[in-house]
This record gives C-alpha cells, sequence and structure tokens, in this order.
C-alpha cells in the first residue's frame, strides 16, 4: 500500500464524518426551530405571546392552528437544499 | 335531480376515473405496478403520498373534532404534519440509500436478526389493524350518509366496498389513481370552505378567512370570526374557543405521539423507499407536506365556520333569543340536513320540555343550569351531534348547491377508500410475504403467497368491521392510537438503526417490544381490552387515568421506553459486528444509491 493510498483512506475518513457532523449540527439546528413553533409557541409560550392579537385572538392560537405547519414546510425545503449542497462539497452526491 | 342520484353521480363518475387511470397506466408499464413513485417527479410522487397518507381521519373526522373543542386539538393539525419533518430529516434519505421495499426488511437486515424482523412486522400489523379499524368508522359515516342507511347498514356494505377495492389491488400501486384521488379529495375538501368562507367573510381563502371579520347577522359592527365564535359558545355554557382547557403534558404528548407515529407508519415510509435518488427521497417529503398542508390549512377554518353555522342555525335569533322551533326545522329547506343525518342515526334531537323549541347548550356547565332553570329548559335538546358527521354535512349545513354535496361524498370514500385499501395491503404483505415466506414457510409457492394474502386482508377487514361497529373513539381518535403504536414500536428502532452503530440485535428487539406492550397495554387499560367496551380498568379521562396521560398521548412515553431498554440492553450485550458497522456507514451517505431492489 502507497502513502498516496493511506493519505487518500484517511482523508475519505476525514470527509465522511465530517460530512456527518455537518449533518448532524443541521438537523439539531432544524429540530430545534421545530421545536419551537410547535411545543413551545404553540403550546407551552402561548401564555406568553398572549399580547399578540392575530385575527380575534393571539400568536399562539395561529402558531398551533397554522404557522407551525408553514413553517415545517419551510424547514423540510432548507433540510433538501441545504443537504443537496452539502452532498456536493464533500463530494458524496448521486451520479 | 334529487340529492340522491347526484350523491350516487359523484361517487360512481369518481370511481370509473379512478378504475379507468388504473388500467390505462397499467397497459403502459406493468413494471411500475410494484414500484409505483420510481421514475415519477418528486412533485407528482408527493401528490400521491398526500392521497396515501390522508384518510378518513383528515377527511371526515378531524375538522368535527376541531369544531367542537377548538384550540385543544390543534394537537391533530401540528402533529399529523410535523412528523414530515422527523421523516425528511431522520428517515426517508437514509431508507432510501438503503434500497429495500420493506420497513421490517430494513430492521432485519440494519438489526442483523430474523427475530428483529418479526417483531417489526408485529409492531406494523398491530398498529395498522388498529388504523383500519378507524378507516372503517370513516367508512360506515360515508356509506350512511350518502345510501341514507343506518351507520350499521353503511359499514358492511362499506367494508364489502374496501375489501373489493383492495383485492383488485391495482388501485394502490399506480400512482397516476392516487394523483387523481388526491384532485377529488383537495377538490372536495376546498369548494364547500370557499364558499362558506365567502359568505362568513367575503374572504375566498378560508385560511385566511378564519383570522377575518365576520360579514354575518351580529348586530353591532364587525367583528372578528373567532371572537364571535368565542362569544356565542360561551353564552351557551361551552368551553370558549380559542382558549387551552388541556393540561400541558397531555397536549405536547399527544401532540408528540402523532408526529413520531406519522414517521414510523409503513403505508407512508414505503413510498419514500422507491424514488430515484437520495436527493429526490429529501425533496419529496417536502412536496407531500404541501400538499396535505393545502387540506390542513383549510380544516381549522373549516371546524370554526361549521361551529358557528350550526350554533346560529340553532339559535337563529341569537344566543339570547328564542330557540330554534320543531316546526321551523321540519319545513324550512335549511334544516333539510338534519332529517337526512338522523336516517344515519348520528344526529338527533328531542323536544325535551315539550316548549316547541329545540335548545341547543351545554347541560353540564354550572353557569347554565340557573338559566335554563329560569327558562324551562330540561337539558340539552341536540342530543347527539357526532362529531364525524361535520365535514360531510357541512355543505348541506350552509346550503350550498347540490353538486357541492355530491362532491364531498365522493371526496369522503376516495380518503377513506384510498388509505383502507393501502392499509389492507400493507398487513396482507406483511403477513404472506414477511412472515410465512420469510419466516415460517420459506419455500411456499407463489400462489400459496397470493392466497395467503387474500386471507389476511380478509381476516384484518372482519376484525376491523366488528370493532368498527363499537370503535373505541370517533375516527381521529382511534386513528390517533394507531399512530402512538407505530410511534412506541417501529419510528425509534428506525432512527437508533441509523444514528447509532452501537444499538445491536438483543437491544432493537427488547426495544421494540418494551415500547409496543407498554403502549398497548396501557391503551387497552383505557379503551378495553382489544377496544372492547366495557373491559377498561380505568375511565379514559385525564384526571382518571393511570398515569395522568390519556391514552391517546401515551405513544411518545412508550418511544421515550423504546429507546431507553434498546440503548441499555445494547450496552449491556455485545458490540455490533464490522459490517453492520459499515452499513450504517454506507447507508448515511447518498453516493453509490442504487435502484431500490427487490427482496
Amino acid at each position: 500500500m502507497s502513502d498516496r493510498t493511506v493519505q487518500t483512506g484517511i482523508k475519505a475518513a476525514e470527509d465522511a464524518s465530517g460530512y456527518w457532523t455537518a449533518n448532524i449540527r443541521i438537523i439539531v439546528i432544524s429540530l430545534i426551530i421545530w421545536a419551537l413553533v410547535s411545543f413551545g409557541f404553540g403550546i407551552l409560550l402561548r401564555p406568553m405571546l398572549s399580547g399578540i392579537s392575530v385575527g380575534g385572538t393571539d400568536l399562539g392560537f395561529w402558531f398551533a392552528q397554522q404557522g407551525s405547519i408553514l413553517v415545517f414546510l419551510a424547514l423540510i425545503f432548507f433540510y433538501a437544499w441545504r443537504m443537496n449542497k452539502l452532498d456536493r462539497e464533500y463530494g458524496v452526491e448521486e451520479d | 335531480m334529487d340529492q340522491f342520484t347526484l350523491n350516487l353521480l359523484f361517487v360512481g363518475a369518481s370511481f370509473a376515473l379512478y378504475i379507468g387511470i388504473a388500467i390505462w397506466a397499467r397497459a403502459g408499464s406493468t413494471s411500475e405496478f410494484y414500484a409505483a413513485g420510481r421514475g415519477v417527479h418528486p412533485v407528482t410522487n408527493g401528490m400521491a403520498t398526500a392521497a396515501d397518507w390522508m384518510s378518513a381521519a383528515s377527511f371526515i373526522s378531524m375538522a368535527g373534532l376541531i369544531a367542537f373543542t377548538g384550540y385543544d386539538n390543534s394537537s391533530f393539525l401540528m402533529g399529523w404534519t410535523g412528523g414530515y419533518v422527523l421523516l425528511a430529516l431522520l428517515l426517508a434519505p437514509y431508507l432510501r440509500k438503503f434500497g429495500k421495499f420493506t420497513v421490517s426488511e430494513f430492521i432485519g437486515d440494519r438489526f442483523y436478526s430474523p427475530t428483529a424482523r418479526l417483531v417489526a412486522v408485529i409492531c406494523l400489523i398491530v398498529a395498522s389493524t388498529t388504523y383500519v379499524i378507524g378507516q372503517m368508522t370513516g367508512v360506515g359515516v360515508a356509506f350512511g350518509r350518502f345510501l341514507e342507511i343506518s351507520n350499521t347498514s353503511g359499514l358492511l356494505i362499506g367494508a364489502c366496498v374496501v375489501f373489493a377495492y383492495a383485492v383488485f389491488g391495482g388501485m394502490k400501486g399506480v400512482t397516476y389513481t392516487q394523483v387523481a384521488q388526491y384532485v377529488v379529495l383537495i377538490m372536495a375538501y376546498t369548494i364547500p370552505a370557499v364558499f362558506i368562507s365567502l359568505q362568513l367573510t367575503g374572504t375566498p381563502i378560508p385560511a385566511l378567512g378564519l383570522f377575518s371579520e365576520t360579514t354575518a347577522t351580529g348586530g353591532e359592527g364587525s367583528v372578528y370570526l373567532l371572537t364571535k365564535l368565542d362569544q356565542i359558545v360561551t353564552d351557551l355554557g361551552f368551553a370558549s374557543y380559542t382558549e387551552a382547557h388541556k393540561d400541558n403534558l397531555n397536549m405536547v404528548l399527544f401532540t408528540l405521539s402523532l408526529m413520531i407515529g406519522t414517521a414510523g407508519l409503513p403505508h407512508v415510509i414505503m413510498r419514500f423507499f422507491t424514488v430515484p435518488k437520495v436527493s429526490d427521497a429529501r425533496w419529496s417529503a417536502g412536496w407531500a407536506l404541501v400538499f396535505i398542508a393545502l387540506l390542513y390549512l383549510t380544516a381549522p377554518a373549516v371546524g370554526a365556520m361549521a361551529r358557528l353555522n350550526i350554533t346560529e342555525l340553532m339559535w337563529p335569533n341569537g344566543t339570547n333569543g328564542e330557540a330554534v322551533s320543531v316546526e321551523q326545522i321540519e319545513s324550512d329547506a335549511r334544516y333539510d340536513w338534519m332529517a337526512t343525518w338522523q336516517k344515519t342515526g348520528l344526529l338527533d334531537w328531542e323536544d325535551k320540555n315539550g316548549d316547541g323549541r329545540i335548545q341547543y347548550y351545554n347541560d353540564k356547565s354550572d353557569a347554565m343550569a340557573e338559566k335554563a332553570a329560569a327558562n324551562g329548559w330540561e337539558g340539552n335538546e341536540l342530543t347527539n351531534f357526532n362529531r364525524d358527521i361535520l365535514v360531510l354535512a357541512n355543505p348541506e349545513i350552509a346550503s350550498l348547491p347540490g353538486w357541492v354535496i355530491g362532491l364531498v361524498a365522493a371526496g369522503g370514500l376516495a380518503a377513506a377508500l384510498s388509505t383502507a385499501a393501502g392499509l389492507l395491503l400493507a398487513i396482507s404483505s406483511a403477513v404472506s410475504h414477511d412472515l410465512l415466506k420469510g419466516q415460517l414457510t420459506p419455500d411456499m409457492s407463489e400462489k400459496a403467497e397470493l392466497m395467503s394474502a387474500r386471507i389476511a386482508m380478509a381476516v384484518a377487514i372482519g376484525v376491523a368491521t366488528i370493532l368498527g361497529l363499537n370503535p373505541p373513539g370517533f375516527a381521529a381518535q382511534t386513528v390517533a392510537l394507531a399512530f402512538g403504536l407505530a410511534a412506541a414500536s417501529i419510528f425509534p428502532a428506525l432512527m437508533m438503526g441509523i444514528f447509532s452503530k452501537r444499538v445491536n440485535n438483543v437491544g432493537a428487539v427488547s426495544g421494540m417490544l418494551a415500547g409496543l406492550g407498554f403502549t398497548l397495554i396501557y391503551i387497552f387499560l383505557h379503551k378495553g381490552w382489544l377496544f372492547i367496551a366495557g373491559t377498561n380498568s380505568f375511565p379514559d379521562t385525564v384526571d382518571g387515568s393511570l398515569f395522568g396521560i390519556q391514552s391517546t398521548a401515551i405513544g411518545a412515553v412508550g418511544a421515550l421506553i423504546n429507546f431507553a431498554v434498546a440503548y441499555g440492553v445494547s450496552l449491556a450485550t455485545k458490540d455490533t459486528p464490522q459490517e453492520i458497522k459499515d452499513l450504517v456507514e454506507s447507508v448515511r451517505v447518498p453516493a453509490g444509491a442504487g435502484v431500490a431492489v427487490d427482496h
């Protein structure tokens, strides 16, 4: 085994773990937002948002019935876009 | 043309459309029959997934549950959409990379154990069967109404139609049929909502109408629709629409159960196995949610507006005026829907105090007792209003034209039949393919496999019909139990299979058994063993329940137990072999994903 193949092997292993770490980071950030809008604004933090009124009720009600769904949509499309970019950065995309 | 003929025409035409498309698409290519979705654009696949996913629970039942409880049932809205985020971020791309067709195959391979595969199959069968019970409830309501017969007869006829539909089978596999079903379903849901939103708020988009000022009668200037609704329901002693009345713990756990369950149900996950590429699996989940959101953003508006319409019909002179008279209900065309629905046994009223008027109010409210006594009311006289009829009755309640009512009947049936048939196919393939051929009798013939699949289907629908006659709840509540079961068993195993290299065969099996066992026993303790009424040990209320957690919300706790047991047992037992670690590594990167292969 030449030095060069050993180095490429190490490089590939580092890349693979770097790619996975970056992926986990994006997932964690996305899930924090996911939980914040639904369990947070929609349920637990609703009393804190009660001062902000929206169409005859408060912001928490809007998040529980509509807002969180819109944020979920944005999150999934953001993740798809960001991960497809990350695939190319690390050269692990499909052919 | 009378309403009955019109309904028949719409239902018949929509069925002819699905069958026509199935035949046309089948003639094009038979190989696509099994691998629906491969070579199909993510947008098309997303639409088909949405049709597959939105069942009687979403279409028929959900808005009714929201209408009669308001904010507290927002859990359905957040839960059944938020699960797609988990699916897109934590499962779909990796399962696609793995490249097999069934969930139990992934679990069997990743946990290098036929036992794990067997346990996964059992979990899938339990969750899917519970799900079908909920669908049958919805099917009974839809058939009962549109054939104008009792709910029970409707359920029995519906069961026969679902069975024929599932055996015909082609419906499920052909993506374009599902696209047609989606189009029928979403039109049937949104068109009446647009009409009603225009009537009540002048806004053509129901989702915006919900938060708009109402143009309906009410006297003192313009008020927001929700403000007005809050006021009239509290006038009648009901809980306010927009405030929270459920404790946070139950609401959070219930929402979480629905989210995790969404990402653990086999018939949804399966769709992501067969998209052309890993990157497409990511986009597909997003497109599916776009099409689902069209219904889910409309549903809360449907619920609130229907509640307002019903209350105003029962109190045509305002909540402080005289209630509607029996004579008016019998003669006024705007009340015709009440007589029609009375035939199904799901709606009823009775003039208890004999004053010739029907007083609709909350007779359990202490505040109302005084007012009732002063006016000589002897209890709520709208004695039965099944939540599951609300969406189907909605266009009639709002006096919309006959063709809209026919369209809604067709949409409700499309939603219930497509999902019920899809679930029956999932159950039958689990029994015949994964259980019998994969485990018990590996050398069984193709013909015997097909026969056992049909028998499994017949047994499943038989069980679901019997239990559907006395369902453990309204359609969406029963379906919520199925989600709890899927959440506690399948999702944790899939997620740990991808995100941990340490969780091994023993751990996964113990985790799934602990999660499923705990959740199932907890549900049976509160809902009755095998859902048979009266055999429950604890009342199914927050206060009476074992841990202060409702049975519909327990799935999230079951999932936590599954995670904890699986991880603990894995740490105490032998590490996973190197080839499994390599398998996990390869699943994590998209490169090298081949075409999904058949087993």
